[in-house]
């Protein structure tokens, strides 16, 4: 039976982790390459690094970063983060990520999508959808808006729109961002979800909004998500992506256990 | 040495990565000569079943025939094992190398009556594992391996191991010294690299 993903999501800064999920004896910062492991050795599914650098210089070290994360690891790495044409995907593609997710830079120029996708196929492109409920329309969650620029910008553009148009594009699978719920450890938009999740065919990957297991099994069942993004859960009492899984078990979501 | 087979289909990196991690020397080609010459033959791919054509357009698969006929391991990955048979419904102008019988086709839009999800892509569970398989010695029966695909290929007498979406399907092929693998055994964590670890030590 085809399992519910649970993928680790390292934030990383000129080749540092600088957020996300951190072990109980990380204090602060850590290796991105060392933890991507870790997270790989507990249980996660994939490992999605996002890259917030903003210096040239800091996207040289996270070519790097990248390519001492791959070299050993075999489970799916996807990278994001400014990633604003198909020579910089190349690039990522080349030091070992197998997906890369795009989110401003497909705004921008839509093309991108089916340009990475042409070279590097479907599969390989993640669109990353920071979403923000239209609070005053009357239906906040059709009506749900696309930010841009690290949710700084709105962009007129409706959020199942844009899931679709992506799709269409040759997206391979959408990340789904709600500001709303972001780290407000309350759970997942599920209603959203569940609508972009409807509206397209591709495997959409839930994030923003955990804080326990069982808003993980709220945004598999009722948000109708293929997979959901693990950041700061693991500061709030589930030690790893393992004990996240035996505990979705028991909930009856099927999971890859063991792992 | 191991040939590895490239046709411009996805990114070879990581099936190379996986055989150099587990000791095996690799050397990447488009020579049908190599091919010839190989004594393992390794054909990666993910993508589009029309790259493929390019195997023909590069005389690899008259290569590929006749190594086979002489006993040479060959795996197939994803696409690479969809080329083993006749040919794929996503890109009907295009043959296979007609190895084993039928078509590859596209998941069925509702299953059970209800709507299926595709491409399907995740990690799902290896059943009815064939006992006398090289390809899958030691790995169980329920073992987890993660797949990105569209098109799939029958259940047949050749299947190793099947795997359920809309359906069982073939998720691992294998007559002799010809094998595939729907799934990325490169991306499967140890399930992935026990099976790639036999082929190695064939």
């Amino acid at each position: 039976m085809l399992t519910k993903r649970i993928i680790a999501c390292l934030d990383v800064r000129d080749g540092r982790v600088v957020k996300g999920i951190q072990f109980v004896d990380i204090i602060d910062a850590g290796d991105p390459a060392e933890l991507a492991h870790r997270h790989a050795a507990a249980g996660a599914d994939e490992i999605v690094l996002l890259d917030i650098t903003a210096t040239h210089e800091g996207r040289g070290t996270l070519l790097d970063t990248v390519k001492r994360t791959a070299a050993t690891l075999f489970i799916p790495f996807t990278v994001g983060g400014g990633i604003r044409s198909a020579e910089d995907a190349a690039a990522v593609f080349d030091a070992g990520a197998d997906k890369v997710s795009i989110n401003s830079s497909a705004i921008g120029r839509p093309e991108l999508i089916g340009e990475i996708g042409a070279s590097f196929g479907a599969q390989a492109v993640i669109v990353a959808i920071d979403a923000r409920r239209a609070k005053n329309s009357s239906d906040p969650v059709a009506n749900a808006e696309v930010y841009v620029a690290g949710g700084r910008k709105p962009t007129g553009r409706k959020v199942v729109e844009w899931a679709c148009e992506a799709e269409q594009r040759g997206a391979g699978e959408i990340l789904l961002t709600s500001m709303d719920t972001d780290g407000m450890r309350n759970g997942f938009d599920c209603e959203l979800t569940a609508r972009v999740s409807q509206a397209v065919q591709i495997p959409v990957i839930a994030s923003g909004g955990a804080g326990s297991a069982a808003h993980f099994a709220d945004v598999f069942g009722r948000g109708k998500a293929d997979a959901a993004l693990a950041a700061s859960i693991f500061h709030f009492g589930v030690t790893d992506s393992r004990a996240l899984k035996s505990e979705l078990q028991h909930a009856g979501v099927s999971v890859r256990l063991p792992c | 040495m191991i040939q590895v087979i490239d046709y411009k289909a996805g990114n070879l990196t990581s099936v190379l990565k996986a055989l150099h991690y587990l000791g095996a020397e690799t050397h990447v080609t488009q020579s049908p000569e190599d091919v010839r010459n190989a004594t393992k033959i390794v054909l990666p791919g993910v993508g589009h079943f029309q790259a493929t054509q390019l195997l023909h357009d590069l005389q690899l698969t008259e290569a590929t025939r006749e190594a086979l006929a002489n006993g040479v391991p060959f795996l197939g990955i994803c696409v690479g094992l969809q080329w083993l048979y006749e040919g794929s419904t996503e890109a009907q102008s295009t043959d296979g190398l007609c190895h084993f019988a039928s078509r590859c086709e596209r998941f069925p839009a509702t299953y059970n009556n209800a709507e299926l999800k595709s491409p399907h892509v995740g990690w799902n569970s290896l059943e009815d594992i064939r006992k006398d398989s090289r390809l899958l010695n030691g790995v169980a029966n329920g073992s987890f391996v993660y797949y990105t695909h569209s098109w799939r290929a029958p259940i047949s007498r050749d299947t190793a191991a099947s795997t359920s979406y809309g359906g069982a399907f073939t998720a691992a092929v294998e007559r002799d010294n010809v094998m595939g693998v729907q799934f990325h055994p490169e991306k499967s964590g140890e399930t992935g690299l026990t099976i790639l670890k036999n082929f190695v030590e064939l």
